[in-house]
This record gives C-alpha cells, sequence and structure tokens, in this order.
C-alpha cells in the first residue's frame, strides 16, 4: 500500500502544480512533496514493509537499498529548485515544476518495479517526462541537445523493450506461463531457454546502458547534462541512472539464475571499464565544465557496472557507490548551475576566478571533486576502496589496475578544468554577470547539505543502510 | 492461417524496402503507415477465436501506427516545407543493398533462435529483425528529421511484430502501456521537431552541430 502510496503522491503533486495559479507559489510544491516522500521513504526503510514476491510493484529489498537515496537527493533538489526558479522567473515554470514531481513518481515506480514490462513503462515514461525540462532554457543548443537525447535514448529505450520480449519468450518457450515478474523469471531458471537468455541480455544491456550512459551508448550525456538546468542534471544523474542500473542487477539476477551468470558478469566488467577508459580520455580533454560533470557521471557509471560484475561484495560496494555518487553529484550539479550563470559561460577559456565571484559555490565545486575523485574521508572514497578489495579477492589484478589507472587520469582531468575556473583573476565581463545572480542561502545550503551527506556516509555509514544494502545483496543472489 | 499471416509480414519486409528506396518524405510516411496498418490486422488473424481485447488492441494499433501518427509526421512535414531527403548520410543504393543484406541475415539468422511449434512456421522473428535492421539504417542514415522519425517507428514497427509471439501469454496491459508511450514519444518527438524547426529555420539534422568536443 505504502508503496503505491510513494508513487500516486508525487503524482497527485505534479497534478496540483499543473492548475496551480500562482506562478510565486507552484515551486513550493516541490520541496513539500519532497518532504513527504523522503519521510515516508526513510519511515519505510526503518519499518521494512512485507510484500508478496509475485506482486508487480513492491517496497522490496533492492528497492530500499536505493530509494531513500533518490528521494533526498530530490528533496534538497526541489529546496534548490524554489530559488533557481525565482531567478528564472521570466519563464513559466507550470511544465517545470509538474513534470519533476511526475519524475519523482516515476522514480519510485522504476526502483520498485518487479515485472519486467512496467519497469520498462517507467523507464520509458521517465525518459519522456525528462524532455521538456531539458529544453527549459529554450536556447537552439537546449533544442539540439533534446533532439540528441530523444533519439539515442528512443533507441535504447526500444532495443530495452525488444530486450524484455525477448526474455519474455525465453520464458514461454521454457514452458512458463506468460508471468513476466522477476520472482517468476528466477524461479523459472535453468528452464529459460539459453539463446533467448542471452539474446535478451544483450539487448537489455545495451538499452539500459544507454539510459545509464555507459560508453559507447554515452553520446547523448554531455549535450543532455550541459544543457539542462542544475537540478534535472543532478535528477538524471542521480535518480535516471539509478533505476537504469536497478533494471541492470534485477535483469542480471535472472540470467545467473538461467545458469549464464559468468557471461553476464563478463560483460559487465569489460563495459563498465571501457567505460571508465572512455570518459578518462574525454575527462582529460573536455573544457566546459558543465560536459565534464557528464563525463565524470560516464565514469561512475561505469564504477558500478564493473563493481556489479564481481560478485556479493560487489554489488554490495556498488550500491553504497549509488548513494554516494548520487548525493555528491547532486552538490557538484547544483554548484555548477551557481557558476555557470554568475559566469555567463561554461568554458576554461571564458570563464576563471570564480572563487573571487563566487567563493562558496567554488568552494562546494571543488570539494565536490575531491569526493568524486575518491578522497577521504567521503562516501565515494570507501565504496571505490570496496570496489578494489573485490575485485582483488576475485582475481582480477589486471582490472584493477585498469581501474586505478582510469581513477586517475579522470583524476587529472577533472582538477586540470576545475582550478582553471576558480583560479586567477575574474574577466571584467565576467565581474558584471556576476553581480546579477548574488550567492544567496537557497543556492549554497543545498548543495552544502549533500556535501554533509557524503562525509556522514563515509565516517559513520548509518547501519541501517548498511543492513539495506546487505538485504538487496541477499535478494540478488538467493541462496540456492 | 499462417500463409497470410506470412504474406502480411513478407508484406511489411516489403514496405522496409520501399521506406530505404525512396528519396520522397511523402512516400516514407505512406509505407510506415501502410506498414503500422498491416501489422494492427495481424492479431486477428493469429487468433483462432474472436477475443473482444485482441480485437480492440488491433483496432487502436490500426488507428495510431496507421493515421494518428502519419498524420502528426505529415502535418510536421508540410509546416517545415520538405518533400525530399537531399544528401543522406547513406545513399538510397547503398541502404537498400543494406536493407536486403539485412533481411537476409534476419532469415538466416531467425534459424539460430529456437522457437515453440506454433511459431515455427512463421515469417515474425525475421520480419522482426529485418525491421529493426531498416529502423537502424534510416536513424542513422537520414539527415531530415522526420526521416530518422520514420526511422524509429519502423524500429518500433519490429518490435511490435515481435511482441506478437507473446500475445497469447503476456497480459494486455503491458502491450497497452507500451501503446500509450508510442503515442505520448511519437508526440513528445513531434513537438521537439516543432521547436527544431523554429529556433535552426530547417529540419536538416546537419545544423545540429554545436555540441562537440
Amino acid at each position: 500500500m505504502n508503496a503505491l502510496l510513494l508513487i500516486i503522491l508525487p503524482f497527485v503533486a505534479a497534478a496540483l502544480a499543473a492548475v496551480w495559479p500562482s506562478e510565486r507559489t507552484r515551486p513550493w510544491l516541490l520541496p513539500a512533496t519532497g518532504l513527504l516522500h523522503t519521510a515516508l521513504v526513510l519511515w519505510m526503510l526503518v519499518h521494512p514493509p512485507a510484500f508478496a514476491p509475485e506482486a508487480w510493484l513492491a517496497f522490496d529489498p533492492l528497492a530500499r537499498a536505493l530509494l531513500p537515496a533518490v528521494s533526498l537527493l530530490f528533496l534538497v533538489c526541489a529546496a534548490y529548485g524554489i530559488s533557481y526558479l525565482s531567478v528564472r522567473a521570466e519563464r513559466s515554470n507550470r511544465m517545470f515544476v509538474a513534470l519533476m514531481l511526475a519524475m519523482l513518481g516515476l522514480l519510485s515506480a522504476g526502483l520498485q518495479a518487479r515485472h519486467l514490462g512496467l519497469l520498462w513503462i517507467a523507464t520509458e515514461a521517465l525518459t519522456l517526462a525528462a524532455v521538456p525540462l531539458l529544453h527549459f532554457n529554450a536556447t537552439p543548443r537546449a533544442f539540439e541537445a533534446t533532439w540528441k537525447y530523444l533519439l539515442v535514448g528512443g533507441t535504447g529505450i526500444a532495443l530495452s523493450l525488444l530486450g524484455s520480449f525477448c526474455l519474455g519468450y525465453a520464458s514461454l518457450h521454457g514452458g512458463g506461463g506468460g508471468d513476466l515478474t522477476f520472482t517468476a523469471l528466477t524461479t523459472q531458471g535453468a528452464n529459460l531457454s539459453r539463446p533467448w537468455v542471452l539474446t535478451a541480455w544483450v539487448l537489455l544491456l545495451t538499452g539500459y546502458g544507454t539510459k545509464m550512459g555507459l560508453a559507447p551508448m554515452h553520446t547523448w550525456k554531455p549535450d543532455a547534462y550541459g544543457e539542462a538546468p542544475g537540478i534535472v542534471g543532478a535528477m538524471l544523474a542521480g535518480g535516471v541512472t539509478t533505476v537504469a542500473f536497478t533494471a541492470l542487477l534485477r535483469v542480471r539476477a535472472v540470467v545467473a539464475s538461467a545458469g549464464a551468470g559468468p557471461i553476464a558478469d563478463r560483460t559487465l566488467l569489460v563495459i563498465g571499464l571501457f567505460s571508465m577508459v572512455v570518459a578518462a580520455l574525454f575527462l582529460l580533454g573536455t573544457r566546459d565544465f558543465k560536459r565534464m560533470l557528464a563525463y565524470s557521471s560516464v565514469e561512475h557509471m561505469g564504477i558500478l557496472t564493473f563493481a556489479a560484475a564481481l560478485g556479493k561484495v560487489g554489488v554490495f560496494a556498488a550500491l553504497f557507490h549509488v548513494w554516494g555518487n548520487s548525493l555528491t553529484k547532486g552538490a557538484l550539479f547544483l554548484s555548477a548551475g551557481n557558476i555557470r550563470r554568475a559566469a555567463g559561460a561554461r568554458t576554461m577559456d571564458e570563464v576563471r576566478g570564480m572563487s573571487l565571484l563566487t567563493p562558496h559555490s567554488a568552494a562546494i565545486f571543488v570539494t565536490g571533486l575531491f569526493i568524486v575523485t575518491a578522497c577521504p574521508p567521503f562516501g565515494p572514497f570507501f565504496s571505490e576502496l570496496l570496489v578494489v578489495r573485490a575485485a582483488l579477492e576475485t582475481h582480477h589484478g589486471v582490472a584493477v589496475s585498469v581501474f586505478l589507472g582510469c581513477l586517475l587520469f579522470a583524476f587529472f582531468g577533472l582538477t586540470r578544468l576545475v582550478f582553471a575556473i576558480v583560479d586567477g583573476r575574474p574577466r571584467p565581463a565576467t565581474r558584471l554577470t556576476a553581480q546579477r545572480f548574488p550567492e544567496t542561502a537557497g543556492v549554497i545550503v543545498p548543495p552544502l547539505i549533500l556535501l554533509g551527506f557524503s562525509l556522514w556516509l563515509g565516517v559513520a555509514t548509518p547501519d541501517v543502510l548498511r543492513e539495506a544494502w546487505t538485504a538487496a545483496v541477499a535478494q540478488l543472489y538467493p541462496a540456492p | 492461417m499462417n500463409s497470410t499471416v506470412n504474406l502480411l509480414v513478407g508484406a511489411a519486409m516489403g514496405l522496409n524496402l520501399v521506406a530505404l528506396g525512396s528519396s520522397r518524405i511523402p512516400t516514407v510516411i505512406r509505407a510506415v503507415a501502410l506498414q503500422g496498418m498491416i501489422l494492427g490486422t495481424l492479431p486477428l488473424l493469429m487468433e483462432t477465436h474472436f477475443d473482444w481485447r485482441v480485437a480492440g488492441i488491433a483496432l487502436v494499433t490500426i488507428a495510431v501506427k496507421g493515421l494518428v501518427i502519419p498524420n502528426l509526421l505529415q502535418r510536421a512535414m508540410r509546416a517545415a516545407n520538405i518533400e525530399r531527403e537531399i544528401e543522406p548520410f547513406i545513399g538510397f543504393i547503398p541502404s537498400l543493398l543494406l536493407g536486403a543484406a539485412g533481411t537476409v541475415a534476419a532469415v538466416a539468422g531467425a534459424r539460430a533462435l529456437p522457437l515453440l511449434p506454433e511459431h515455427a512456421g512463421t515469417l515474425l522473428v525475421p520480419g522482426a529483425m529485418a525491421s529493426v535492421l531498416t529502423g537502424f539504417v534510416l536513424l542513422v542514415g537520414r539527415v531530415k528529421a522526420i526521416g530518422q522519425v520514420c526511422g524509429y517507428l519502423i524500429l518500433e514497427n519490429g518490435i511490435y511484430l515481435f511482441g506478437l509471439l507473446l500475445i497469447k501469454s503476456t497480459p494486455l496491459l503491458v502491450e497497452s502501456g507500451i501503446l500509450l508511450d508510442l503515442v505520448v514519444g511519437v508526440f513528445v518527438i513531434g513537438i521537439i521537431v516543432d521547436r527544431i524547426q523554429r529556433a535552426f529555420d530547417s529540419l536538416d539534422t546537419r545544423k545540429l552541430t554545436v555540441l562537440r568536443e
């Protein structure tokens, strides 16, 4: 019941936002809904509800391990949204607020979906809901980015549907009754038709991998993250990718039950490392600090995929890393949005000296940079350490060296760009734009809170989260 | 019954080639519309006895794939005032050859996958694979946004063909959800096409090159 409420609540709020008369008060629906949603999710995190295994939708251990992170991220982004929409008062925010809320509902649906078809519908709807948010700025660049997002994302979504059908046919061929819940598919296990399972795995990995932004299907990401408003970028990088990753984890469990686990793990390992290599190379080359965040996201999706291939410890580390990455990326996107507005530009050729013009945002941005490049004592450091441990335990020595090499190159690339923006003497033109966008508490406190969460995850990971991640791993690796 | 189904799937595969080889966008849209209508009738033919839910799905499919979506596309085409695809990335003859080779490969490749006895004699799997490949060629090979959308629709048609294998076992709820998503998707695409037209004064996707490394 509560599982359904997590989806209905944001949708009711979205409908309310669509008819809300006042432009000035409408954005307050975002944090109000976010607060209710987070409160409910946290309550359910502490008191996990019982659910029927054959349910299509439930707050199961995997949803419990990840949905709170997405909900928290939304709440903080929503709080930032009030200040953001007030400085963008020249544009109507009706569509923006309604779709952000709908996105929260769809994220809750996608993470809780235990049915192949339902999961697909949620992901597809998420893709479409994000479209008007991406071109909120209505510049030609934004439309270009949206078109590329639609073409690449749409193709990815189409392939994942084809993959879902293939998995359905694998079940049908193996004598299944057409029940496409993950429980039923896993129970069928070895009876699933193997050629169809492998075809389905390739298609689903490509399809949901596109939504995650794994290389070489990541091409939409720099454009979309570069042009989208900061809060939309944060929700895409921290929320939508999490749904796609959850989908891959659930499908991997089905594939493993059919006896093709080692093949699935090998493909995950290769595509994860490949994404990290591609991201590291592009990070060394890009000059645009919002596109940089997209490549950093590709890198972290690579880390998640790599970790998911490493068995129980790896998946535990991946779930941990989702939390650290989502929350820190949120801080980076929000502070990058502040810097971008104040600077009126986005490349290291045009922007410099932001530590003088936007000292707080610059400080948050630099701290966020050190967190995503795995500096202790923040969350991502510990999760990546755990990934390395899992890889060494499973004798992936070569892979670990590639992994660490990519992290090092990504660190070079990120610091090069970030310090070029932060350091130096600001250009005279930038000083004038910066005066129009002063750093108010409304745009500084939300990213600071996210940094605080990241620190908290690192130094004192709450026991309830560890327990939730362990339960999720147990769900994905059922005892034979 | 199977022979009628195979005939129609064969016709859909032929329409793939029409779409690949034609330089006139109205022809491509009409091919996509006809293909959609053909696919819509298939569920009725595959059922041995009449089922009102299947009939409903078939009717909605014919209406959406055959009438609503092509209408939207034609309107976008008229608004943008383009009739022809000029200088595609992949020429018409090469794309036709690619499509033909893809069709042959699909028929050959489909043998590698085991089928249930009731599906063994049908062209559904090769037809689906050929349409998906055709869709890809159009998506990659065309420069006009509407041509790319047509490619996307043919890709979707291929997936729909594949979905027919599951029509007896999966609840129709999923299929109607999918159809709804498709409608919304094309609607959204239509809006974006309109905005691109206004922002760039053209639907030539070659002009969308500001964002790159």
